[in-house]
């Protein structure tokens, strides 16, 4: 019934995450009932999306200016927050909590993903630490694989003398514990600290 | 076709956008893949993860299917080791080596149950080591590997013995070992005996266990040593020649 260009259109928006072939068919009318109003707004801004939107080469970050913004801000405080993905570094950028640096690892060690530590790019974060950085910030996920990648860079990253914090992991915001699993609620409890 | 068990998550590997293959080992059922729904979402995560100890349902129309698995948590094993560099990898070696040696569907209730007793103690420090060294001498039994350490393959004698025959697997009393010495594996004698488990003694335990699940259990599927299992050693390695911190 669909055109191959339609077809096309609808197979490529079926790919992207959280996406279906069934939603991607009512993005796609969309798109081509309101052709001025979303359509073409969308091709200019993925285009000049692909166009300008680079790696940043210190952080491995995304941005339009290479070192990106957050690398090239002389504000930043002297820290390093490392993160397993870009969508991480922009959930802390909004949460607003934390004003330093980050560096992107791009994934975490895997057996099965087959990443051992040569593909996390340790030598970029190390070639970092030249003295000026005050504290290193590991915000990797409450898993195996995370935390198995936190005590791997912990191990990299003592000779250099540099502190090295972890994120703390227990009862969220709004969490009540009647509901938390038996792995929070272990975790909480031996991170609990002295009441002031 | 269905079963209910405790489980214990041995690998999981992303599937889609929120679910994971898993491999879980059960009891009565051995080794099962199965396709847990959800098990990387938000809810689901602080469950599907190696080491935890979990009652599990696997569903399936079919038996040759892959199936469907789902789980409660009964022992947060994952989350008890995070904290420690060890007792973690200790926990992915233990859940690779079972995951890589199992065959696929066939019981093996010793190397459950073994599994279990290190999850079990996953947390307490200075004991997932030496019990990961135990429950890989008890795999290798299971697999049909057993090494005997019960005599002196050469002199027949019970005491004394320090050495295990890298070819046969059996033990060798330090005086029947002589010159020979440097070519066998060292048998530590927390294995045998009463002795301490430090840390030379399990290195020298993961060295044993570790030359003869590559060698045999293994090598018979042509495949190497999982990655996490060679990790922990050179982790002990490292603590033993003072290169890491404790942690």
């Amino acid at each position: 019934m669909m055109g191959p260009e339609i077809e096309s259109l609808v197979a490529q928006v079926a790919r992207l995450p959280g996406l279906g072939p069934r939603s991607a068919r009512r993005i796609v009318l969309r798109l081509l009932s309101e052709r001025e109003g979303r359509l073409l707004p969308l091709m200019g801004a993925l285009a000049a999306a692909a166009q300008r939107v680079v790696v940043c080469s210190v952080c491995g970050g995304l941005d339009s200016v290479d070192p990106c913004s957050v690398c090239g801000d002389p504000a930043r405080e002297p820290m390093i927050c490392i993160v397993e993905s870009v969508a991480d570094q922009w959930a802390l950028e909004r949460a607003s909590v934390y004003r330093g640096r980050y560096h992107v690892l791009g994934g975490l060690l895997s057996a099965i993903g087959g990443r051992g530590p040569e593909d996390l790019g340790v030598g970029r974060l190390l070639a970092r630490l030249d003295g000026s950085v005050r504290e290193v910030i590991l915000a990797l996920p409450a898993t195996v694989d995370g935390q198995s990648t936190a005590h791997y860079l912990t191990e990299r990253l003592a000779p250099f003398g540099v502190r090295i914090t972890r994120l703390a992991q227990g009862v969220p915001v709004g969490g009540s514990i009647e509901i938390l699993d038996e792995g929070t609620l272990a975790m909480a409890m031996s991170a609990r600290r002295l009441a002031e | 076709m269905e079963w209910s068990d405790p489980a214990i998550i041995l690998s999981l590997a992303p599937y889609g956008e929120g679910d994971q293959r898993a491999i879980v080992l059960t009891e009565a059922n051995g080794a099962w893949h199965g396709l847990a729904r959800g098990g990387a979402s938000r809810r689901g995560a602080p469950v599907w993860q190696e080491g935890n100890l979990i009652a599990a349902r696997w569903v399936a129309r079919l038996p040759e299917q892959l199936g469907t698995l789902t789980g409660e948590l009964v022992h947060p094993a994952a989350a008890l080791a995070m904290n420690d560099a060890m007792a973690l990898a200790v926990l992915r070696a233990a859940c690779a080596v079972a995951a890589g040696a199992l065959p696929e569907r066939a019981a093996h209730p010793a190397a459950f149950l073994g599994l279990a007793r290190l999850m079990a103690g996953i947390g307490i420090a200075g004991a997932a080591l030496p019990a990961l060294v135990r429950f890989e001498v008890e795999l290798l039994r299971e697999l049909g590997y057993g090494l005997d350490f019960t005599a002196c393959a050469v002199s027949g004698v019970r005491e004394d013995l320090a050495y295990v025959s890298p070819r046969t697997g059996r033990a060798v009393s330090r005086a029947a070992a002589g010159v020979w010495a440097e070519r066998l594996l060292r048998l530590p004698g927390f294995l045998v005996g009463d002795d301490a488990a430090d840390l030379p003694a399990c290195r020298d335990g993961l060295a044993l266990t570790g030359h003869f699940l590559a060698r045999d259990a293994f090598g018979a599927r042509h495949a190497p040593l999982p990655s996490a299992r060679v990790a922990l050693y050179d982790l002990v390695t490292r603590r033993i020649n003072g290169e890491t911190h404790a942690g």
